[in-house]
């Protein structure tokens, strides 16, 4: 019983928290940006360049933290490229959004290639080039207590400092959105743009900010991914998708921080789950394939699109590039 | 500046080649980055994509694949529609083609099996496009979001139909079993050498002509059939369409029904006509690409012909330089496609007001130095 309970509830909560890491950053950032009326599907590209700068910094400088910051940097140049092309240009949010997952997908591999010749891998992250993961106090000493122990000692404890920030990252960005002023005008200005516009703000600013702050998410995110988990390293094309489920848990919490954490959370458990279950035998069921657990996410999305399992509502002004006046 | 001044050739010639040319410029610059002169790379890649009879085979094989999921782009965004699902379109589309060859390949001749292949990748295609079609017609979903998640569900269904049902017995990778020979379209090669004509056989096959067929079958669907006015005039002004009595889930589920059809067909030139089996994720960013095809014809199926013609030149042009330069890698054109997308898409306006003004003061200055010469 109590070697169940810790393989099939303790280490599957400790995996949804890895694994839902970059998931909540992505979903905060992409909050930010569709809020403020910027589809952003480039997420997907915007989380693997982050990935790549990380890796690549942190093993130049030998420093994880610089490889951080040269990740943000790298997504707010992406995300300033997507506001020249779409607030700037006007030009189709969701094209621009592809073009930036494309571009990325090739260019970290060509710039892997040239700069650490290991077929676009980086090398491995030794010593400071990567988050060391954090053991609370008295970790160990409480896992024999019953239920409690295992949760403190197990699933809370033991994770990299990146995985800490992104948690309190969630409540902090509930705060900015519906408790300052910046949130109000950046809500307002993916409602309703031109009553914005009318009160004197300007509309191009906010949006412009509204995608730095998305920016800054996803880059911690992506060195989350190759600085700050279980892998040390960068591997091509390691996003694999996670910024488009980002999307989909941000479309589950309706566009709001707490509920898209509890979407991502949901992704991440079943990816837990799909990755212990794979190859064992539940008595009357045989095995599961995990491709359909894998699938699961994907097919909740859809369904809840479909306004099967409640309505979740997209700001209005969302997708429309905003055109001061009729020229 | 008023709009009809400026003549559509601009629209439709000068600010696609601008931005082009755009794209290529930042390319080069790339290039250079990795120490590899642009100029050196262009000669490598046109010469092995038209230098010699091989590299024009495979520049039309590429090419056959880039306008089918172009077209198939096209025709739905002539509704206003963003079909992202391309890549999950056609990986069904191989999924029916390998069904019905594996099934029925060893009992009927190739007269009979080709267009039931032909049929079963289109349809196969369509019915992957026809539930996001359905969803979004009646229950108000949104195409893109879940185009995205059907490219991703079919990943899954696929990996787990090739390991669990197709997967031959002795094979460790996940594919499957070569498709029979009597479902298998017949290589240009093979084909022109019948009429005495002698090319170097590559994988180019008579799918090529088909997806030609359907340039023509587009055109004339959108451009000369009620249906197809209907979609244009949906994609051009919905509610207005709808005033006039056209009924979008109708056309939703048209466009799309079409335009997974024609997704599916890129099957057909990949499986049919060349590696005649299904690997796993076989389609490979063919139906993203789809998307600059689209927007670089500018929906047309002529423009789509080109674009096609100009990203089968820059697939296997890619390839050769990989080949040329070991540090280089094929990924390059991966860039070079980002980079067209996103200043032949998203940033399709940039140099629009530019050369609208250069045009409007050259016009101007010319018919005052008319003027002038009358006056005089």
């Amino acid at each position: 019983m109590l070697e169940f309970w810790f393989n099939w509830i303790i280490l599957p909560l400790d995996s949804m928290l890895r694994l839902s890491t970059p998931l909540v950053l992505c979903a905060l950032a992409g909050m930010f940006s569709e809020r403020a009326g910027v589809v952003n599907i480039a997420l997907e590209g915007m989380l693997l360049a982050a990935a790549f700068a990380a890796a690549a910094a942190a093993y130049v400088s030998g420093s994880a933290w610089i490889g951080m910051l040269a990740a943000i940097g790298a997504t707010i140049a992406l995300s300033m490229l997507h506001g020249f092309a779409t607030i700037t240009h006007r030009g189709n949010q969701i094209v621009s959004g592809m073009a930036i997952n494309i571009l990325v997908t090739g260019a970290t591999v060509i710039l892997g290639r040239y700069w650490f010749d290991q077929g676009g891998q980086t090398p491995n992250l030794q010593g400071d080039a990567r988050f060391e993961s954090i053991n609370w106090w008295g970790a160990e000493k409480v896992m024999d207590i019953p239920i409690v122990g295992p949760i403190y000692g197990e699933v809370l404890s033991g994770h990299s400092i990146v995985l800490y920030l992104a948690f309190a990252l969630v409540p902090l960005s509930w705060f900015i959105l519906f408790r300052t002023r910046f949130g109000l005008r950046l809500r307002a200005v993916g409602e309703n743009p031109a009553a914005v516009d009318t009160a004197g703000i300007s509309v191009i600013k906010m949006r412009y900010l509204a995608l730095v702050v998305c920016g800054i998410l996803t880059g911690i995110a992506g060195s989350y991914l190759s600085t700050g988990g279980n892998v040390a390293q960068f591997i091509p094309n390691m996003s694999a998708g996670k910024g488009y489920i980002a999307l989909a848990a941000l479309i589950f919490g309706k566009w709001r921080p707490v509920p898209a954490m509890f979407g991502c959370f949901l992704f991440g458990l079943l990816e837990a789950y799909a990755i212990r279950l794979q190859g064992v035998e539940i008595l009357g069921i045989g095995s599961i394939p995990v491709q359909f657990i894998e699938m699961v996410p994907y097919v909740l999305t859809v369904v809840l699109l479909a306004g099967f399992i409640g309505q979740s509502r997209a700001p209005k002004a969302v997708g429309i590039p905003y055109v001061k006046e009729r020229e | 500046m008023s709009q009809q001044r400026i003549p559509a050739w601009i629209n439709y010639a000068v600010i696609p080649v601008l931005n082009v040319l755009a794209a290529f410029l930042v390319s080069a610059l790339v290039f250079i980055y990795i120490g590899v002169s642009p100029i050196d790379a262009a000669k490598v890649m046109w010469q092995g994509a038209f230098g010699y009879s091989e590299g024009w085979g495979y520049t039309l094989y590429y090419t056959t694949g880039f306008i089918f999921t172009g077209l198939a782009v096209a025709v739905a965004f002539s509704a206003q529609l963003f079909n992202i699902g391309g890549e999950g379109q056609a990986y069904l589309g191989g999924l029916g083609v390998t069904f019905v060859s594996l099934w029925f390949g060893n009992a009927l001749p190739a007269i009979i099996m080709i267009p039931l292949v032909i049929i079963a990748a289109g349809v196969f295609g369509a019915g992957w496009a026809y539930i996001p079609a359905y969803l979004q017609a009646k229950r108000g979903s949104h195409i893109v979001i879940t185009t995205i998640m059907f490219n991703l569900i079919s990943n899954s269904l696929i990996g787990y139909i090739l390991l669990q049902v197709l997967k031959p017995a002795a094979s460790m990778a996940s594919e499957s079993a070569i498709l029979p020979e009597s479902s298998w379209i017949p290589r240009m090669h093979e084909v022109l050498s019948v009429v005495g004509i002698d090319v170097t056989p590559t994988p180019w096959n008579l799918s090529f002509v088909f997806a030609l067929l359907c340039c023509v079958f587009v055109w004339l669907f959108l451009w000369h059939t009620r249906w197809g006015y209907e979609i244009r005039a949906y994609g051009a002004n919905a509610s207005a369409s709808a005033y006039a009595g056209v009924s979008s889930v109708k056309i939703v589920l048209l466009a799309m029904i079409l335009s997974g059809m024609l997704s599916g067909f890129f099957a057909l030139n990949m499986i049919s006509g060349d590696v005649h089996q299904l690997k796993l994720n076989y389609v490979a960013g063919f139906g993203f690409t789809g998307i600059a095809v689209a927007l670089m014809g500018r929906n047309h199926p002529v423009g789509i012909v080109l674009a096609s013609l100009l990203f089968g030149f820059l697939y296997q042009g890619g390839a050769e330089l990989a080949f040329e330069f070991p540090g280089v890698d094929s990924k390059i054109i991966v860039v070079l496609q980002g980079l067209i997308i996103l200043f032949s898409g998203a940033l399709e306006y940039m140099f629009k007001p530019s050369v609208e003004k250069l045009y409007l003061s050259l016009t101007r200055s010319r018919s005052n130095n008319d003027e002038e010469a009358q006056n005089a």
